[in-house]
């Protein structure tokens, strides 16, 4: 079950400076240096985002000579949307489900009408 | 990665005119919105959506008490109707739009009696804490399976 990691995620993405490095990373890996650049924040700062977005799933690092790069947590984003996958998958069903329903309704309503017209005439 | 990565979109096709299909979504949202996906305490009697931009969507529970689920921001009829989702996960109404996310719906006719609707709920991460208890809620009612069980029944019979 995902439930607890999803809480985890949005609670990590509660955070302005914390979603500003998450989106920084949409356009691919990057180093903590160029994560930190243009942030307001320090470096050590941003080293404590990164650590807990990565408790949370939400980007994943990696060694790289001296350095650590990090990326999106393609898996872990994944959890935080199938949650809305789900919701939005059965409420459009019991959605498209009524709208048939009540569709055939009146087109049933509408063809007996002309009908009892000529019933009555 | 793109902006994606947070929102999430979904397309159903529906066997009836544009006008008829934006009627059932929003004049009788009640009708269809599943039972299970409510934030009250007590049940849900009736799920309301305000025709109107910056009109409110929101649930009527059986105790009396309304929990407001957002706002109304676009409402164009028959095409299109943009909503804000301002839940928290304490079932809680947050009125900061910087934590609210969206969900557009768009009706496209595709022929006189058949409609493509597409829904996008985006800025899925803007939502801040606690979505575990929403969640929870609404998966561990078990009501789900019933609810469209209910509705296929109905469909059938009609």
């Amino acid at each position: 079950m995902v439930t607890y990691q999803s809480d985890l995620q949005l609670d990590a993405l509660g955070d302005r400076t914390r979603r500003a490095i998450f989106e920084r990373l949409a356009q691919g890996p990057l180093p903590v240096a160029e994560i930190a650049r243009g942030l307001p924040v320090s470096r050590p700062a941003v080293s404590q985002h990164l650590k807990v977005l990565k408790s949370a799933r939400l980007v994943i690092d990696r060694a790289e000579g001296t350095r650590r790069v990090y990326q999106h947590d393609a898996q872990g984003i994944a959890l935080l949307k199938e949650y809305f996958e789900k919701f939005w998958s059965e409420a459009l069903d019991a959605f498209r489900i009524e709208a048939e329903r009540s569709w055939a309704e009146k087109s049933k309503q509408r063809a007996a009408r002309p009908r009892e017209r000529k019933k009555s005439s | 990665m793109t902006s994606s990565d947070t929102s999430v979109s979904k397309t159903v096709i529906v066997n009836a005119p544009v006008e008829h299909v934006f009627e059932v979504f929003t004049e009788r949202f009640d009708a269809w919105w599943p039972r299970s996906h409510k934030i009250g305490k007590a049940d849900l009697q009736t799920a309301v959506l305000e025709r109107r931009e910056g009109g409110r969507w929101y649930e009527r529970d059986v105790d009396g008490s309304e929990c407001e689920w957002g706002r109304v921001l676009a409402y164009a009829p028959p095409s299109r109707i943009a909503l804000s989702w301002h839940l928290t996960g304490n079932f809680s109404y947050d009125p900061d739009p910087a934590r609210a996310s969206r969900v557009d719906v768009a009706f496209h006719a595709e022929t006189a009696s058949r409609t493509r609707v597409e829904l996008v709920h985006s800025q899925l991460d803007r939502h801040g804490e606690g979505w575990q208890k929403l969640r929870e809620m609404v998966s561990s009612q078990g009501g789900w399976q019933t609810i469209l069980e209910g509705f296929v029944h109905e469909a059938q019979a009609a």
